[in-house]
């Protein structure tokens, strides 16, 4: 379980973390606690799961790379295969499974997006079902925040 | 030449794969890393701040588990929006504050009509579906169908991985 300061750190943390010496030190002040508390707490969040990830997030687009939505239809009996096939592949940088006759959306990442449709057809090929890849044409609005 | 090499050089990339498994959680984690890639605290420090200002870096910060933080429905709404209307309610939908992403995707014809997607979070399946219900009282007349796809389980979560040279020579190779 984790309480109210946590929430705080969470929701602090989402909207950057500070680029200095002691950054730690920084975001305690802000939110009032001290330095070591919060890094005990941080690393608490990371190891119980509620934090995946902590640190840069990197725009791919900008230096020549690209992301790419997929999606398959996967039946039962080859679900398993097919989530160990997929999660192995190093571009994919996360999947859901979803209610709907496509029912497994991954997202790939490359560092060239030239490579989109090979890595595609890579997973097509090793899973024997059809890959429907659902390129960005056009980004509204992005906040990945949510309120803890 | 591509783009990557043009803008990512053999400090940055070291920097980033350093620091994509997450930044050290020590009192002080770039000078950790400093040490790791082999140059000064300051210069990481630099090379950070000059990859968010070219947007290499989008931020640094967390993610969360949306599940662990009781947001555990997830729906992604999809429409079929007009082609001349969905850029204009594209923008207006994408400003909700429950949607958290909001693109415009090529359809499927003739299985996956929809065009736009909107991602909408919630603490039951109920506040979500009535999150739908508010995006498509906006879209209105412009929307000929909609769907939405909760998602039941996050197989994997872990951002985009920089590729080692070797794995990428290997996969060239194949």
């Amino acid at each position: 379980m984790i309480d109210e300061t946590d929430r705080r750190i969470v929701n602090t943390l989402q909207d950057g973390f500070p680029l200095a010496s002691r950054p730690f030190a920084i975001k305690a002040r802000e939110l009032g606690i001290d330095e070591n508390d919060l890094i005990s707490r941080v690393a608490r969040l990371r190891a119980s799961g509620v934090v995946t990830r902590f640190g840069p997030f990197l725009n791919a687009e900008n230096f020549g790379g690209g992301f790419c939505l997929c999606a398959m239809s996967v039946p039962q009996d080859k679900w398993a295969t097919a989530v160990d096939l997929v999660n192995a592949q190093p571009e994919v940088a996360h999947n859901y499974r979803r209610e709907h006759r496509l029912n497994m959306w991954f997202v790939l990442a490359v560092e060239d997006r030239d490579e989109i449709a090979g890595v595609a057809r890579r997973i097509e090929t090793a899973t024997g079902l059809a890959v429907l890849l659902f390129p960005k044409e056009r980004e509204y609005f992005l906040d990945m925040r949510v309120s803890a | 030449m591509s783009g990557r090499e043009r803008s990512l050089d053999a400090l940055d990339r070291a920097i980033l794969e350093a620091t994509q498994a997450g930044l050290p959680i020590v009192p002080e984690p770039y000078k950790a890393i400093a040490e790791h890639v082999g140059a000064s605290e300051v210069e990481v420090l630099a090379r950070l701040q000059a990859m968010l200002d070219r947007g290499v870096v989008r931020r640094i910060g967390f993610a969360p588990n949306h599940y662990k933080l009781g947001l555990t429905c997830n729906g992604m709404t999809v429409w079929d929006v007009d082609d001349d209307k969905v850029d204009a309610l594209g923008e207006i939908v994408g400003v909700l504050d429950f949607v958290t992403h909001c693109y415009r995707r090529p359809r499927h014809l003739p299985d996956w009509p929809y065009n736009l997607f909107a991602m909408a979070h919630g603490r039951t399946r109920a506040e979500v579906l009535d999150k739908r219900a508010r995006i498509l009282e906006l879209l209105g007349a412009a929307c000929r169908s909609s769907d939405i796809l909760f998602s039941t389980e996050i197989l994997k979560k872990t951002g985009m991985r920089l590729a080692r040279r070797a794995r990428e020579e290997a996969s060239c190779s194949d």
